[in-house]
C-alpha cells in the first residue's frame, strides 16, 4: 500500500491528455513551504502502525478472541495477563491499539504545533479524537459482552481512523504540497464525482462487512454492497485508465483498485466459504481465520486506495465548473 | 497562545488517558446469586411422595450420527498434555443402538400449580483437558453451580443466554470455583471458553426437578411425579427440541416414554 503513499511515485509526466490539451506539469519537487519531510514520515509510520493494529483486531474476532480478557482496562487485573490462547490476540490487540494512541497524540500534537494550514490542525484533532473514541468503544464491546451494533461500530470506527491517519499522510506528503497544473477531465461523469460515489460505496461496505463479523446483519447485504463496490471501481478505473493514460499517479490508482478489487472478490468468496464449511468444526480453524483476516485488511487497503485516488483526483483535476480546455489559472498550489 | 497550546495538549493527552484506563471500576456485574424464586414455582402444592409415579424412557438417534471431530489442542501445551485421550467434538455422542446422550429431557407442562424451591447442593461443571465435563448439564431455576477448572491454565466462563443475564469470569489454574446461578428458565443456555474457542457445553436450566440429562444408554427416568397429565420434551443441541410426548400416570404409575430424533433433521457433517 504505501507504494502508494510513497508519492514520489506519482510525480506527473509532461503529459498529453485525453481530453486534447497539452499540459506542462511541474514537477514534484517544485514545493512550497508547507512540506514537512520528518511529520510526513511520522505520518506515514503512524498509518503502518495502525495498519497492524487492523490486522491485529481482525485475528482477535477470527479467533472469537474478543471476551477472552473479561475485564477492561486492566487484563485479568493486571498490565500482564497470561498469554494463552485467544488472550495472546486480544492482549496484543490492545498493546498496539496503545502504541498507535500515544502515536496519534504525538501526530495532533505535532501537526497542531507545525502545520500552517488550520484544517490540518484540525484534522490531527480529529484523529486524536477517533482513537479516543476507537478506545472507548472497545472497551464498551468487552464490558457489554460484543452487542452487535458496538461491536460493528468498533470496526466500522478502525476504518475511518486509518483513512484519516492515510489521508494526513497524504497531505504532508511532498506531492501533495507541490505546484503543477491541473488537469481537465474531458468525460462524463467526471472522475471526481465517480470516485466520490466509490469510495461512499466502499466505506458503505465495509460497514456492512463489519456487521456480518458481527452478527448484526446476514450476508445478502454486503453481497449486494459487493456487486454495487466492483461496479463502481471497475468505473472509476475504467475512466482513470482512459482518460489519464499517460498520468502516471491517476494509472496507477488505476492499476491497483483494478488488483486489490479482483484480490478482494477472490478472497471474499473464500472466507464466506470457509465460514460455512468449518461451522461445526472445532475452531479456530486456520484456514478460516487466514482468509478472512486478509479479505478484512485487504476491505482496509481497498478503501485507503480509493480514499488516495480521490485525494489525487481531486488535487489534480479540474473541477466541474472551470471550462476544459481553458489556459486560464491551471497552476495550482496546495491549501 | 503558549498556554492555549498546553491546554489543548494537556487535553488531549487526558482524554486519551481516560479511553485507556477506562471511566470506572472493573468489578463484573454479573452473578445472579440471589435469584429470585424459580419461575413458574410460586407457593403451591407439595408431591406427596405416597402417590407419585415416574416416567421412564429412552432417547434414540434415527440414522447414522455425524462424526465427532478431532480438536486440534498442539498449539496449547497445558491443553494437549492434560490429555490422555485425543480430544473429540461432542456435538452428537451415541451409544449402542443408536442411544443417544447429552439429551435434557424434561416436563415442559402438567405442574403448575405446584412448588419447587431450589436444591440447596450445586451443580458442578468441571474444566478438564481443556473441555467442559460434563457438556450438557441441567439445574433448577436459583440452583447454584459451581465452575471448577482443573487444568493448568486459564479459562473464562462464558454463557450466553437469551433469558438470563449474561456473565464472563475469567478462573486461572488452582482457582477457587466460580459460584453461579440463574433466575429464569431457559433452555439451553451456550457456554464457550474465548480462551480456547473450541470449549463448548450447554447449561438447561428447568423450573422444576423433573429433568434428566441422558448418558450414553440414552436412559432417563424422571421420578417423584404426582399423577396427572403431563408433557415431556427432549433437547438435544444440534436436532433442537423434539415433538412434545403427552402421558399421563396414575398414583405409583410408571409410564415409559421413547423419543427418537432423526439424524437428517440437522445439516450433514
Amino acid at each position: 500500500m504505501f507504494s502508494v503513499l510513497s508519492l514520489s511515485e506519482f510525480d506527473i509526466e509532461n503529459t498529453e491528455n485525453r481530453g486534447g490539451t497539452r499540459r506542462d506539469l511541474e514537477p514534484a519537487a517544485k514545493m512550497n513551504a508547507i512540506y514537512n519531510q520528518p511529520l510526513h514520515r511520522y505520518a506515514v509510520f503512524t498509518a503502518c502502525c495502525t495498519f497492524v493494529l487492523l490486522i491485529a483486531g481482525a485475528l482477535v474476532t477470527s479467533n472469537d478472541a474478543g471476551l477472552s480478557i473479561p475485564d477492561w482496562p486492566l487484563a485479568y487485573g493486571s498490565l500482564t495477563p497470561p498469554m494463552v490462547g485467544g488472550i495472546r490476540y486480544e492482549f496484543t490487540h490492545r498493546v498496539i491499539a496503545t502504541c498507535v494512541g500515544l502515536l496519534t497524540i504525538g501526530l495532533a500534537a505535532w501537526l497542531w504545533r507545525a502545520e500552517k494550514r488550520d484544517w490540518m490542525r484540525w484534522l490531527g484533532l480529529a484523529a486524536l479524537g477517533g482513537v479516543i473514541a476507537q478506545g472507548i468503544l472497545g472497551g464498551m464491546t468487552v464490558r457489554m459482552f460484543q452487542p452487535p451494533p458496538v461491536s460493528a461500530a468498533h470496526a466500522t470506527l478502525a476504518q475511518l481512523f486509518f483513512s484519516t491517519v492515510v489521508a494526513i499522510a497524504v497531505f504532508t506528503s511532498s506531492w501533495w504540497n507541490g505546484t503543477f497544473a491541473e488537469i481537465d477531465d474531458p468525460g462524463k461523469p467526471r472522475v471526481r464525482t465517480l470516485v466520490v460515489w466509490t469510495l461512499a460505496a466502499v466505506f458503505l461496505q465495509l460497514i456492512l462487512g463489519a456487521a456480518f463479523r458481527h452478527k448484526g446483519f446476514g450476508i445478502i447485504p454486503h453481497l449486494i454492497g459487493a456487486v454495487i463496490v466492483t461496479i463502481l471501481i471497475f468505473m472509476t478505473a475504467g475512466a482513470l485508465k482512459r482518460r489519464f493514460a499517460d498520468v502516471s499517479a491517476l494509472r496507477n490508482c488505476a492499476r491497483y483498485l483494478h488488483i486489490l478489487i479482483g484480490v478482494q472478490l477472490l478472497l471474499g468468496g473464500g472466507a464466506y466459504w470457509s465460514r460455512l464449511y468449518s461451522a461445526r468444526f472445532p475452531q479456530p480453524i486456520p484456514a478460516m481465520v487466514a482468509l478472512t483476516v486478509v479479505h478484512t485488511v485487504t476491505g482496509a487497503l481497498v478503501l485507503a486506495v480509493t480514499l488516495v485516488t480521490a485525494l489525487i483526483s481531486y488535487r489534480m483535476l479540474k473541477p466541474a465548473h472551470v471550462v476544459v480546455g481553458s489556459a486560464s489559472a491551471s497552476e495550482q498550489v496546495a491549501h | 497562545m503558549k498556554k492555549t497550546r498546553l491546554g489543548m495538549y494537556s487535553l488531549a493527552i487526558g482524554a486519551f488517558a481516560l479511553a485507556i484506563t477506562g471511566c470506572g471500576g472493573n468489578k463484573q456485574e454479573s452473578t445472579d446469586n440471589t435469584a429470585a424464586p424459580a419461575a413458574g414455582a410460586p407457593a403451591g402444592k407439595t408431591v406427596d411422595p405416597a402417590t407419585a409415579g415416574e416416567v421412564t424412557g429412552s432417547v434414540k438417534l434415527d440414522g447414522t450420527a455425524p462424526k465427532a471431530k478431532n480438536i486440534n489442542m498442539a498449539a496449547e501445551p497445558a491443553c494437549s498434555k492434560a490429555r490422555t485421550s485425543p480430544a473429540m467434538t461432542e456435538e452428537v455422542v451415541t451409544g449402542d443402538g443408536g442411544a443417544l446422550a447429552n439429551v435434557v429431557v424434561y416436563v415442559k407442562s402438567g405442574l403448575e400449580g405446584y412448588s419447587f424451591p431450589a436444591p440447596a447442593a450445586a451443580v458442578t461443571i468441571t474444566q478438564e483437558g481443556c473441555q467442559y465435563h460434563p457438556h450438557v448439564i441441567a439445574m433448577q431455576v436459583g440452583q447454584n453451580i459451581d465452575v471448577i477448572n482443573k487444568d493448568q491454565t486459564t479459562h473464562n466462563i462464558h454463557p450466553i443466554p437469551k433469558d438470563n443475564r449474561e456473565w464472563n469470569e475469567s478462573q486461572p489454574p488452582g482457582a477457587a470455583p466460580i459460584e453461579k446461578s440463574f433466575s429464569r428458565e431457559e433452555i439451553a443456555i451456550p457456554v464457550k471458553c474465548n480462551v480456547h474457542p473450541w470449549m463448548k457445553a450447554y447449561m438447561a436450566v428447568m423450573p422444576n426437578p423433573d429433568f434428566q440429562v441422558t448418558d450414553k444408554d440414552g436412559k432417563f427416568d424422571l421420578k417423584n411425579l404426582p399423577p396427572g397429565t403431563y408433557t415431556l420434551v427432549a433437547w438435544q443441541e444440534l436436532y433442537g427440541s423434539s415433538d412434545p410426548q403427552t402421558v399421563t400416570i396414575g398414583p405409583k404409575e410408571t409410564k415409559n416414554v421413547t423419543f427418537t430424533f432423526k439424524a437428517a433433521a440437522a445439516a450433514g457433517d
